[in-house]
Protein backbone atom coordinates (compact mmCIF):
# COMPACT_ATOMS: atom_id res chain seq x y z
CA UNK A 1 0.00 0.00 0.00
CA UNK A 2 3.00 2.61 0.96
CA UNK A 3 4.81 1.22 -2.09
CA UNK A 4 1.88 2.59 -4.21
CA UNK A 5 1.23 5.76 -2.39
CA UNK A 6 4.63 6.49 -2.87
CA UNK A 7 5.20 5.51 -6.44
CA UNK A 8 1.72 7.65 -7.02
CA UNK A 9 3.21 10.54 -5.35
CA UNK A 10 7.19 10.38 -6.10
CA UNK A 11 5.67 10.68 -10.29
CA UNK A 12 3.60 13.38 -9.48
CA UNK A 13 6.51 15.35 -7.94
CA UNK A 14 8.78 14.50 -10.71
CA UNK A 15 6.28 15.42 -13.22
CA UNK A 16 5.23 18.64 -11.61
CA UNK A 17 8.89 19.43 -11.06
CA UNK A 18 9.54 18.93 -14.59
CA UNK A 19 6.61 20.71 -15.93
CA UNK A 20 7.61 23.67 -13.63
CA UNK A 21 10.68 23.84 -16.12
CA UNK A 22 8.42 23.42 -19.24
CA UNK A 23 5.73 25.64 -18.68
CA UNK A 24 5.68 28.70 -20.48
CA UNK A 25 3.87 30.86 -18.40
CA UNK A 26 5.00 32.24 -14.56
CA UNK A 27 1.29 31.21 -13.25
CA UNK A 28 1.28 27.98 -14.93
CA UNK A 29 5.03 26.94 -13.46
CA UNK A 30 3.76 28.17 -9.75
CA UNK A 31 0.91 25.69 -9.84
CA UNK A 32 3.12 22.61 -10.87
CA UNK A 33 5.43 24.00 -8.30
CA UNK A 34 2.80 24.16 -5.44
CA UNK A 35 1.81 20.17 -6.82
CA UNK A 36 5.26 19.41 -6.13
CA UNK A 37 5.19 20.80 -2.79
CA UNK A 38 1.39 19.06 -1.89
CA UNK A 39 3.19 15.29 -2.90
CA UNK A 40 6.40 16.13 -0.90
CA UNK A 41 4.29 16.63 1.66
CA UNK A 42 2.22 13.12 1.33
CA UNK A 43 5.97 11.38 0.81
CA UNK A 44 6.84 13.37 4.17
CA UNK A 45 3.46 11.92 5.71
CA UNK A 46 4.23 8.32 4.39
CA UNK A 47 7.80 8.24 6.23
CA UNK A 48 5.80 9.18 9.28
CA UNK A 49 6.97 12.95 9.83
CA UNK A 50 3.48 14.43 9.91
CA UNK A 51 4.67 17.68 11.40
CA UNK A 52 7.13 18.05 8.72
CA UNK A 53 4.19 17.65 6.37
CA UNK A 54 2.04 19.94 7.98
CA UNK A 55 4.57 22.73 7.94
CA UNK A 56 5.44 21.78 4.56
CA UNK A 57 2.25 22.73 3.52
CA UNK A 58 1.13 25.46 5.72
CA UNK A 59 5.01 27.44 5.08
CA UNK A 60 5.69 26.13 1.28
CA UNK A 61 2.69 25.17 -0.60
CA UNK A 62 0.36 27.59 1.48
CA UNK A 63 2.62 30.56 1.98
CA UNK A 64 5.38 31.11 0.40
CA UNK A 65 3.52 29.55 -3.27
CA UNK A 66 1.04 32.27 -2.29
CA UNK A 67 3.22 34.99 -2.27
CA UNK A 68 4.99 33.68 -5.55
CA UNK A 69 1.34 33.47 -7.15
CA UNK A 70 0.81 36.91 -5.91
CA UNK A 71 3.94 38.67 -7.04
CA UNK A 72 3.04 36.92 -10.45
CA UNK A 73 -0.84 38.56 -10.69
CA UNK A 74 0.69 41.78 -9.21
CA UNK A 75 3.27 42.25 -12.33
CA UNK A 76 0.70 40.83 -14.52
CA UNK A 77 3.65 38.52 -16.14
CA UNK A 78 3.09 37.45 -19.34
CA UNK A 79 4.45 34.56 -21.05
CA UNK A 80 7.78 34.19 -22.02
CA UNK A 81 9.28 34.28 -25.33
CA UNK A 82 11.46 31.04 -26.25
CA UNK A 83 14.59 31.76 -27.28
CA UNK A 84 16.73 29.27 -29.61
CA UNK A 85 19.31 27.84 -27.48
CA UNK A 86 22.87 27.57 -28.40
CA UNK A 87 23.94 24.80 -30.44
CA UNK A 88 25.93 23.08 -27.44
CA UNK A 89 22.96 23.02 -25.11
CA UNK A 90 21.18 21.02 -27.53
CA UNK A 91 23.90 18.62 -27.93
CA UNK A 92 25.00 17.89 -24.54
CA UNK A 93 21.36 18.65 -22.38
CA UNK A 94 20.38 15.01 -22.68
CA UNK A 95 23.50 13.37 -22.17
CA UNK A 96 24.89 15.21 -19.36
CA UNK A 97 21.59 15.05 -17.67
CA UNK A 98 21.17 10.94 -17.79
CA UNK A 99 24.93 11.17 -16.92
CA UNK A 100 24.39 13.15 -13.96
CA UNK A 101 21.27 11.39 -12.74
CA UNK A 102 23.25 7.62 -12.96
CA UNK A 103 26.26 9.51 -11.16
CA UNK A 104 23.77 10.40 -8.50
CA UNK A 105 21.95 6.72 -8.32
CA UNK A 106 26.15 5.02 -8.22
CA UNK A 107 26.57 7.57 -4.66
CA UNK A 108 23.34 6.71 -3.57
CA UNK A 109 24.53 2.72 -3.73
CA UNK A 110 27.48 3.14 -2.32
CA UNK A 111 26.62 4.67 0.50
CA UNK A 112 23.68 2.78 1.64
CA UNK A 113 24.18 -0.33 0.05
CA UNK A 114 21.81 -2.96 1.73
CA UNK A 115 19.43 -0.34 2.92
CA UNK A 116 15.77 -1.37 3.25
CA UNK A 117 12.58 0.81 2.62
CA UNK A 118 11.07 2.92 4.84
CA UNK A 119 7.82 1.53 6.06
CA UNK A 120 4.14 3.71 6.68
CA UNK A 121 4.60 4.05 10.35
CA UNK A 122 8.16 2.51 10.77
CA UNK A 123 9.47 6.05 11.96
CA UNK A 124 8.39 7.74 15.44
CA UNK A 125 10.07 10.37 15.81
CA UNK A 126 8.22 12.88 13.41
CA UNK A 127 5.45 13.93 16.03
CA UNK A 128 5.41 17.28 17.07
CA UNK A 129 6.64 16.89 20.09
CA UNK A 130 9.32 15.07 18.78
CA UNK A 131 10.38 17.26 16.46
CA UNK A 132 10.39 20.36 19.41
CA UNK A 133 12.46 18.28 21.54
CA UNK A 134 15.08 17.84 18.90
CA UNK A 135 15.47 21.19 17.79
CA UNK A 136 15.20 22.91 21.44
CA UNK A 137 17.97 20.31 22.76
CA UNK A 138 20.27 18.82 20.59
CA UNK A 139 19.98 21.32 17.34
CA UNK A 140 18.99 24.60 19.91
CA UNK A 141 22.53 25.81 18.16
CA UNK A 142 21.54 25.63 14.65
CA UNK A 143 18.08 26.18 15.29
CA UNK A 144 19.21 29.84 17.03
CA UNK A 145 21.82 30.18 13.88
CA UNK A 146 18.80 30.09 11.67
CA UNK A 147 16.65 32.31 12.94
CA UNK A 148 19.43 34.76 13.24
CA UNK A 149 20.27 34.12 9.78
CA UNK A 150 16.38 34.67 8.77
CA UNK A 151 16.40 38.06 11.11
CA UNK A 152 19.66 39.26 8.57
CA UNK A 153 17.49 38.38 5.56
CA UNK A 154 14.87 40.33 6.40
CA UNK A 155 16.81 43.32 7.21
CA UNK A 156 18.24 42.80 4.36
CA UNK A 157 15.08 42.82 2.17
CA UNK A 158 13.92 46.31 4.13
CA UNK A 159 16.93 47.77 3.03
CA UNK A 160 16.93 47.26 -0.08
CA UNK A 161 13.42 48.20 -0.71
CA UNK A 162 14.20 50.76 0.92
CA UNK A 163 16.95 51.99 -1.73
CA UNK A 164 14.64 51.34 -4.60
CA UNK A 165 11.82 53.69 -3.00
CA UNK A 166 14.29 56.81 -2.00
CA UNK B 1 -12.62 -3.06 10.28
CA UNK B 2 -15.95 -3.49 8.63
CA UNK B 3 -17.99 -2.05 11.25
CA UNK B 4 -15.08 0.53 11.31
CA UNK B 5 -15.70 1.26 8.00
CA UNK B 6 -19.62 1.47 8.50
CA UNK B 7 -19.70 3.42 11.23
CA UNK B 8 -17.25 5.72 9.26
CA UNK B 9 -19.44 6.31 6.66
CA UNK B 10 -22.70 7.01 8.02
CA UNK B 11 -20.59 9.94 9.75
CA UNK B 12 -19.76 11.06 6.65
CA UNK B 13 -23.02 10.76 5.30
CA UNK B 14 -24.26 13.15 8.61
CA UNK B 15 -22.00 15.01 9.01
CA UNK B 16 -22.14 15.76 5.10
CA UNK B 17 -26.38 16.20 5.24
CA UNK B 18 -25.91 18.74 8.69
CA UNK B 19 -23.31 21.02 7.23
CA UNK B 20 -24.97 21.39 4.06
CA UNK B 21 -28.62 22.56 5.90
CA UNK B 22 -26.63 24.31 8.46
CA UNK B 23 -24.84 26.08 5.01
CA UNK B 24 -28.09 27.17 3.47
CA UNK B 25 -29.97 28.38 6.52
CA UNK B 26 -26.90 30.28 7.87
CA UNK B 27 -27.91 32.56 5.22
CA UNK B 28 -31.31 32.72 6.08
CA UNK B 29 -30.34 33.14 9.20
CA UNK B 30 -28.23 36.38 8.25
CA UNK B 31 -30.44 37.66 6.08
CA UNK B 32 -33.18 37.42 9.02
CA UNK B 33 -30.93 39.31 11.87
CA UNK B 34 -29.42 41.80 9.55
CA UNK B 35 -32.89 42.75 8.22
CA UNK B 36 -34.09 43.08 11.96
CA UNK B 37 -31.03 45.07 12.51
CA UNK B 38 -31.83 47.42 9.71
CA UNK B 39 -35.91 47.48 11.34
CA UNK B 40 -37.34 45.42 7.84
CA UNK B 41 -38.89 41.96 8.37
CA UNK B 42 -36.53 40.21 5.64
CA UNK B 43 -37.29 37.31 3.52
CA UNK B 44 -40.81 36.77 4.28
CA UNK B 45 -42.63 34.72 0.76
CA UNK B 46 -41.54 31.45 0.39
CA UNK B 47 -42.52 29.32 3.44
CA UNK B 48 -43.34 31.00 7.10
CA UNK B 49 -41.10 33.42 7.99
CA UNK B 50 -39.31 32.84 4.67
CA UNK B 51 -38.50 29.42 5.79
CA UNK B 52 -37.94 27.70 2.56
CA UNK B 53 -36.21 30.50 1.05
CA UNK B 54 -32.84 28.98 1.32
CA UNK B 55 -34.37 25.96 -1.33
CA UNK B 56 -35.78 28.54 -3.60
CA UNK B 57 -32.61 29.57 -3.74
CA UNK B 58 -30.34 26.62 -4.15
CA UNK B 59 -33.17 25.59 -6.99
CA UNK B 60 -32.51 29.40 -8.62
CA UNK B 61 -28.66 29.01 -8.52
CA UNK B 62 -28.87 25.18 -9.77
CA UNK B 63 -30.96 26.27 -12.97
CA UNK B 64 -29.13 29.50 -13.82
CA UNK B 65 -27.45 29.66 -17.13
CA UNK B 66 -23.89 28.61 -16.35
CA UNK B 67 -22.00 31.22 -17.93
CA UNK B 68 -18.06 30.87 -19.53
CA UNK B 69 -16.76 34.11 -20.87
CA UNK B 70 -14.84 33.45 -23.87
CA UNK B 71 -11.94 35.26 -22.84
CA UNK B 72 -11.27 33.68 -19.48
CA UNK B 73 -7.87 30.98 -18.52
CA UNK B 74 -10.23 28.30 -18.68
CA UNK B 75 -8.59 25.11 -16.97
CA UNK B 76 -8.11 27.75 -13.88
CA UNK B 77 -11.48 29.44 -14.34
CA UNK B 78 -12.87 25.90 -14.05
CA UNK B 79 -10.77 24.76 -10.96
CA UNK B 80 -11.16 27.94 -8.72
CA UNK B 81 -14.60 27.05 -7.37
CA UNK B 82 -13.80 23.54 -6.97
CA UNK B 83 -11.04 24.58 -5.11
CA UNK B 84 -12.57 26.80 -2.69
CA UNK B 85 -15.42 24.95 -1.81
CA UNK B 86 -13.21 21.30 -1.17
CA UNK B 87 -10.74 23.41 0.39
CA UNK B 88 -13.67 24.70 2.98
CA UNK B 89 -15.33 21.27 3.32
CA UNK B 90 -12.27 19.68 4.01
CA UNK B 91 -11.31 21.10 7.67
CA UNK B 92 -14.84 19.82 8.91
CA UNK B 93 -13.21 16.30 8.58
CA UNK B 94 -11.04 17.18 12.03
CA UNK B 95 -13.92 18.71 14.19
CA UNK B 96 -15.16 17.21 16.97
CA UNK B 97 -18.62 17.71 17.68
CA UNK B 98 -19.21 15.64 21.26
CA UNK B 99 -17.60 13.52 23.43
CA UNK B 100 -17.47 9.36 23.07
CA UNK B 101 -20.75 7.93 22.24
CA UNK B 102 -22.04 4.20 22.23
CA UNK B 103 -24.20 3.39 18.98
CA UNK B 104 -25.89 -0.42 18.90
CA UNK B 105 -22.81 -1.73 21.35
CA UNK B 106 -19.74 0.11 19.02
CA UNK B 107 -17.91 2.78 20.46
CA UNK B 108 -17.59 6.17 19.04
CA UNK B 109 -15.94 9.36 18.75
CA UNK B 110 -18.57 12.05 17.70
CA UNK B 111 -16.04 13.29 15.13
CA UNK B 112 -14.84 11.92 11.88
CA UNK B 113 -11.24 11.28 12.22
CA UNK B 114 -8.96 12.61 15.05
CA UNK B 115 -5.53 13.57 13.97
CA UNK B 116 -2.44 14.33 16.45
CA UNK B 117 -2.02 17.27 14.33
CA UNK B 118 -5.05 18.25 14.15
CA UNK B 119 -4.61 22.57 14.51
CA UNK B 120 -2.11 21.95 12.23
CA UNK B 121 -4.36 20.50 9.73
CA UNK B 122 -6.97 22.77 9.97
CA UNK B 123 -4.21 25.47 9.55
CA UNK B 124 -2.69 23.87 6.64
CA UNK B 125 -6.32 23.20 4.40
CA UNK B 126 -7.30 26.94 5.64
CA UNK B 127 -4.15 28.33 4.12
CA UNK B 128 -4.93 26.27 0.93
CA UNK B 129 -8.20 27.99 0.61
CA UNK B 130 -6.60 31.28 -0.46
CA UNK B 131 -5.55 29.62 -4.02
CA UNK B 132 -9.30 29.48 -4.80
CA UNK B 133 -9.69 32.73 -4.53
CA UNK B 134 -6.73 33.84 -6.60
CA UNK B 135 -6.82 32.05 -8.89
CA UNK B 136 -10.74 32.94 -9.49
CA UNK B 137 -9.35 36.95 -10.38
CA UNK B 138 -6.34 36.02 -12.08
CA UNK B 139 -8.14 33.32 -14.09
CA UNK B 140 -11.45 35.51 -14.52
CA UNK B 141 -9.43 38.24 -16.75
CA UNK B 142 -11.13 40.93 -15.98
CA UNK B 143 -9.60 43.85 -14.28
CA UNK B 144 -12.15 44.11 -10.93
CA UNK B 145 -11.60 40.35 -10.44
CA UNK B 146 -8.26 40.49 -10.18
CA UNK B 147 -7.79 43.25 -7.82
CA UNK B 148 -9.88 41.30 -5.77
CA UNK B 149 -7.87 38.14 -5.85
CA UNK B 150 -5.18 39.99 -5.22
CA UNK B 151 -6.62 41.80 -1.96
CA UNK B 152 -8.06 38.86 -0.91
CA UNK B 153 -4.36 37.34 -1.09
CA UNK B 154 -2.55 40.27 0.38
CA UNK B 155 -5.04 39.80 3.25
CA UNK B 156 -4.80 36.44 3.87
CA UNK B 157 -1.25 35.95 4.10
CA UNK B 158 -1.10 39.14 6.62
CA UNK B 159 -3.92 38.03 8.54
CA UNK B 160 -2.98 33.90 8.78
CA UNK B 161 0.01 35.75 10.90
CA UNK B 162 -1.73 36.88 13.75
CA UNK B 163 -3.45 34.15 13.62
CA UNK B 164 -1.70 31.20 14.18
CA UNK B 165 0.27 33.17 16.98
CA UNK B 166 -3.01 33.62 18.30
CA UNK B 167 -3.55 29.93 18.22
CA UNK B 168 0.18 28.90 19.85
CA UNK B 169 -0.96 30.68 23.30
CA UNK B 170 -4.04 28.11 24.10
CA UNK B 171 -1.80 25.41 22.59
CA UNK B 172 0.82 26.16 25.23
CA UNK B 173 -1.69 25.94 28.07
CA UNK B 174 -3.25 22.74 26.52
CA UNK B 175 0.04 21.14 25.57
CA UNK B 176 -1.58 19.36 22.44
CA UNK B 177 -2.08 19.28 18.70
CA UNK B 178 -5.26 17.36 18.65
CA UNK B 179 -8.43 18.57 19.22
CA UNK B 180 -9.97 16.16 21.07
CA UNK B 181 -7.59 16.41 23.70
CA UNK B 182 -7.62 19.92 23.48
CA UNK B 183 -11.06 19.95 24.45
CA UNK B 184 -10.44 17.23 27.08
CA UNK B 185 -7.88 19.74 29.18
CA UNK B 186 -10.08 22.04 29.46
CA UNK B 187 -13.36 20.07 30.98
CA UNK B 188 -14.50 20.94 34.37
CA UNK B 189 -15.92 24.24 34.26
CA UNK B 190 -15.63 28.04 32.65
CA UNK B 191 -12.11 28.70 34.72
CA UNK B 192 -10.78 25.84 32.98
CA UNK B 193 -11.56 27.47 30.11
CA UNK B 194 -8.13 28.60 27.67
CA UNK B 195 -9.96 31.78 27.52
CA UNK B 196 -10.15 32.23 31.26
CA UNK B 197 -7.78 29.66 32.10
CA UNK B 198 -4.86 30.22 34.92
CA UNK B 199 -1.47 31.10 34.34
CA UNK B 200 -2.61 33.15 31.76
CA UNK B 201 -6.00 33.79 30.69
CA UNK B 202 -6.52 34.21 26.88
CA UNK B 203 -8.95 37.11 26.59
CA UNK B 204 -6.90 38.96 23.96
CA UNK B 205 -5.18 35.69 22.16
CA UNK B 206 -9.58 35.33 21.60
CA UNK B 207 -10.33 38.71 19.96
CA UNK B 208 -7.26 38.78 18.02
CA UNK B 209 -8.11 35.10 16.77
CA UNK B 210 -11.70 36.31 16.20
CA UNK B 211 -10.41 39.81 14.22
CA UNK B 212 -8.49 37.46 12.00
CA UNK B 213 -10.78 34.92 11.56
CA UNK B 214 -13.26 37.79 10.33
CA UNK B 215 -10.22 38.80 8.06
CA UNK B 216 -9.37 34.96 6.52
CA UNK B 217 -13.04 34.53 5.86
CA UNK B 218 -13.53 37.88 4.13
CA UNK B 219 -16.29 39.30 6.42
CA UNK B 220 -17.16 42.68 6.57
CA UNK B 221 -15.37 44.75 7.68
CA UNK B 222 -12.70 42.85 5.86
CA UNK B 223 -14.44 42.32 2.71
CA UNK B 224 -12.13 44.35 0.45
CA UNK B 225 -12.13 41.54 -2.29
CA UNK B 226 -15.59 41.71 -2.81
CA UNK B 227 -16.57 45.46 -1.94
CA UNK B 228 -19.05 46.00 -4.13
CA UNK B 229 -18.98 49.66 -4.80
CA UNK B 230 -15.46 49.89 -6.03
CA UNK B 231 -14.71 46.28 -7.75
CA UNK B 232 -18.37 44.93 -8.52
CA UNK B 233 -18.40 41.93 -7.12
CA UNK B 234 -14.50 41.98 -6.56
CA UNK B 235 -13.01 37.84 -7.49
CA UNK B 236 -16.41 36.15 -8.40
CA UNK B 237 -17.58 38.94 -11.07
CA UNK B 238 -17.35 36.60 -13.99
CA UNK B 239 -19.06 33.68 -12.30
CA UNK B 240 -22.45 32.76 -12.36
CA UNK B 241 -24.50 29.81 -11.44
CA UNK B 242 -23.24 26.94 -9.37
CA UNK B 243 -19.91 28.19 -9.61
CA UNK B 244 -21.10 31.01 -7.78
CA UNK B 245 -22.60 29.14 -5.36
CA UNK B 246 -19.72 27.64 -4.92
CA UNK B 247 -17.82 30.65 -3.89
CA UNK B 248 -20.76 31.72 -1.61
CA UNK B 249 -20.82 28.45 0.12
CA UNK B 250 -17.07 27.74 1.18
CA UNK B 251 -17.55 31.91 2.09
CA UNK B 252 -19.85 30.20 4.51
CA UNK B 253 -18.22 26.89 5.65
CA UNK B 254 -15.12 29.07 5.96
CA UNK B 255 -17.01 30.63 8.74
CA UNK B 256 -18.79 27.28 10.59
CA UNK B 257 -15.08 26.38 10.52
CA UNK B 258 -13.42 28.83 12.40
CA UNK B 259 -16.11 29.44 14.69
CA UNK B 260 -15.80 25.99 15.59
CA UNK B 261 -11.91 26.52 16.12
CA UNK B 262 -12.88 29.19 18.22
CA UNK B 263 -15.07 27.22 20.22
CA UNK B 264 -12.39 24.37 20.49
CA UNK B 265 -9.39 26.32 21.41
CA UNK B 266 -11.06 29.18 23.53
CA UNK B 267 -14.38 28.11 25.41
CA UNK B 268 -14.08 24.70 25.35
CA UNK B 269 -15.52 23.00 22.69
CA UNK B 270 -18.30 21.03 24.13
CA UNK B 271 -17.90 21.09 27.62
CA UNK B 272 -20.28 22.69 30.21
CA UNK B 273 -20.08 26.20 31.70
CA UNK B 274 -19.90 24.63 35.02
CA UNK B 275 -19.70 21.13 36.22
CA UNK B 276 -23.11 18.69 35.89
CA UNK B 277 -23.75 18.11 39.87
CA UNK B 278 -24.38 21.49 39.98
CA UNK B 279 -27.01 21.20 37.34
CA UNK B 280 -25.27 22.36 34.14
CA UNK B 281 -27.01 19.52 32.50
CA UNK B 282 -30.85 21.07 33.51
CA UNK B 283 -29.65 24.32 31.64
CA UNK B 284 -30.89 23.62 28.04
CA UNK B 285 -33.84 21.77 29.38
CA UNK B 286 -34.47 24.94 30.91
CA UNK B 287 -34.13 27.41 27.75
CA UNK B 288 -36.35 25.21 25.39
CA UNK B 289 -39.08 24.61 28.00
CA UNK B 290 -39.24 28.72 28.60
CA UNK B 291 -39.27 28.78 25.12
CA UNK B 292 -41.90 26.71 24.77
CA UNK B 293 -44.10 28.05 27.65
CA UNK B 294 -43.66 31.67 25.75
CA UNK B 295 -44.94 30.63 22.78
CA UNK B 296 -47.97 28.61 24.46
CA UNK B 297 -48.23 31.95 26.27
CA UNK B 298 -48.81 34.25 23.32
CA UNK B 299 -50.51 31.33 21.46
CA UNK B 300 -53.60 31.85 24.75
CA UNK B 301 -53.11 35.61 23.99
CA UNK B 302 -52.84 35.80 20.27
CA UNK B 303 -51.87 39.18 19.03
CA UNK B 304 -53.51 38.20 14.88
CA UNK B 305 -55.73 35.16 14.19
CA UNK B 306 -53.61 33.02 13.16
CA UNK B 307 -51.26 32.36 16.33
CA UNK B 308 -53.97 31.00 17.88
CA UNK B 309 -52.41 27.34 15.56
CA UNK B 310 -48.75 28.56 15.22
CA UNK B 311 -47.79 29.76 18.69
CA UNK B 312 -49.25 26.74 20.30
CA UNK B 313 -47.67 24.20 17.83
CA UNK B 314 -44.42 25.71 18.19
CA UNK B 315 -44.57 26.10 21.76
CA UNK B 316 -45.19 21.91 21.48
CA UNK B 317 -42.14 21.41 19.42
CA UNK B 318 -40.18 23.25 22.24
CA UNK B 319 -41.64 21.45 25.16
CA UNK B 320 -40.58 18.21 23.15
CA UNK B 321 -37.07 19.09 22.71
CA UNK B 322 -36.31 20.18 26.11
CA UNK B 323 -37.93 16.58 27.35
CA UNK B 324 -35.41 15.37 24.94
CA UNK B 325 -32.68 16.51 27.24
CA UNK B 326 -33.71 14.53 29.93
CA UNK B 327 -33.88 10.89 28.37
CA UNK B 328 -31.43 9.05 29.86
CA UNK B 329 -29.88 7.67 26.86
CA UNK B 330 -29.91 10.70 24.58
CA UNK B 331 -28.33 12.62 27.40
CA UNK B 332 -24.48 11.44 27.12
CA UNK B 333 -24.47 13.29 23.76
CA UNK B 334 -26.93 15.29 22.95
CA UNK B 335 -25.92 17.87 25.93
CA UNK B 336 -22.71 17.87 24.40
CA UNK B 337 -23.67 18.71 21.37
CA UNK B 338 -26.19 21.05 22.78
CA UNK B 339 -23.22 23.19 23.93
CA UNK B 340 -20.97 22.99 21.10
CA UNK B 341 -23.70 24.08 18.72
CA UNK B 342 -24.47 27.17 21.50
CA UNK B 343 -20.71 28.44 21.71
CA UNK B 344 -20.32 27.96 18.07
CA UNK B 345 -24.00 29.61 17.60
CA UNK B 346 -22.80 32.50 19.53
CA UNK B 347 -20.20 32.83 17.66
CA UNK B 348 -21.23 32.99 13.94
CA UNK B 349 -24.07 35.28 15.47
CA UNK B 350 -20.97 37.53 16.33
CA UNK B 351 -20.07 37.41 12.74
CA UNK B 352 -23.83 38.41 11.53
CA UNK B 353 -23.71 41.13 13.88
CA UNK B 354 -20.93 42.64 13.19
CA UNK B 355 -21.66 42.72 9.38
CA UNK B 356 -25.07 44.32 10.40
CA UNK B 357 -23.10 47.24 12.05
CA UNK B 358 -19.79 48.17 11.00
CA UNK B 359 -18.49 49.56 7.71
CA UNK B 360 -16.17 48.37 5.80
CA UNK B 361 -11.76 49.21 6.51
CA UNK B 362 -9.98 51.15 3.63
CA UNK B 363 -7.10 48.91 2.13
CA UNK B 364 -4.07 51.50 3.65
CA UNK B 365 -6.14 51.10 7.40
CA UNK B 366 -6.61 47.01 6.37
CA UNK B 367 -2.87 46.24 5.99
CA UNK B 368 -1.60 48.99 8.86
CA UNK B 369 -4.29 47.68 11.27
CA UNK B 370 -2.61 43.85 10.88
CA UNK B 371 0.98 44.36 10.63
CA UNK B 372 1.34 47.41 13.13
CA UNK B 373 -1.20 46.56 15.55
CA UNK B 374 -2.55 43.06 15.76
CA UNK B 375 0.92 40.83 14.73
CA UNK B 376 2.73 42.83 17.80
CA UNK B 377 0.35 41.89 20.07
CA UNK B 378 -0.12 38.53 19.23
CA UNK B 379 3.75 38.32 19.92
CA UNK B 380 3.33 39.38 23.03
CA UNK B 381 0.50 37.51 24.03
CA UNK B 382 2.26 34.49 23.00
CA UNK B 383 5.48 35.76 24.65
CA UNK B 384 3.81 36.69 27.91
CA UNK B 385 2.03 33.13 28.03
CA UNK B 386 4.89 31.36 27.22
CA UNK B 387 6.60 32.94 30.35
CA UNK B 388 3.67 32.74 32.63
CA UNK B 389 3.29 28.28 31.57
CA UNK B 390 7.17 28.31 32.09
CA UNK B 391 6.91 29.99 35.50
CA UNK B 392 3.99 28.08 36.97
CA UNK B 393 4.89 24.61 35.83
Amino acid sequence: MDVILFLVFAVIAVVCAVNVVLQKHPISSAISLIGVMGSLAVLYLLLGAEFIAAAQVIVYAGAVMVLFVFVIMLLNAGEEVRRGRSFMAQLLGMPLLVAFAGLMAWFVNRLYPESTGVHFGGFTGGTPLAVGRALFTRYLLPFEVTSILVLIAIVGAIVLGRKEMD
Amino acid sequence: MNAFLIISLIKIAIVFAVLMTTLAYLQWVERKVIAHIQVRPGPYNVGPHGLLQPLADVIKLITKEDLVPPYVNKPLYLAAPFLAITMALLSIAVIPFGPTIQVAGYQTWMQLTDLNIGVLFVLAVSSMGVYGVAFAGWASNNKYALLGGLRSSAQMISYELPMSIAIAAPLLLSNTLSLRELVGTQAGGIWHWNVLRLPCPQIIGFIIFLISAFAETNRVPFDLPEAENELVAGFHTEYSSMKFASFFMAEYANMITVSSMATLLFLGGWEAPWPAQYGSSLVPTIIFALAGLVALYHGMNPARKRDRLTFPAAGIVFLVVAALFQIGILQEWIIPLFWFCAKTGAILFAFIWVRGTLPRFRYDQLMRFTWKFLFPVAMLNLLVTGLLVAWFS
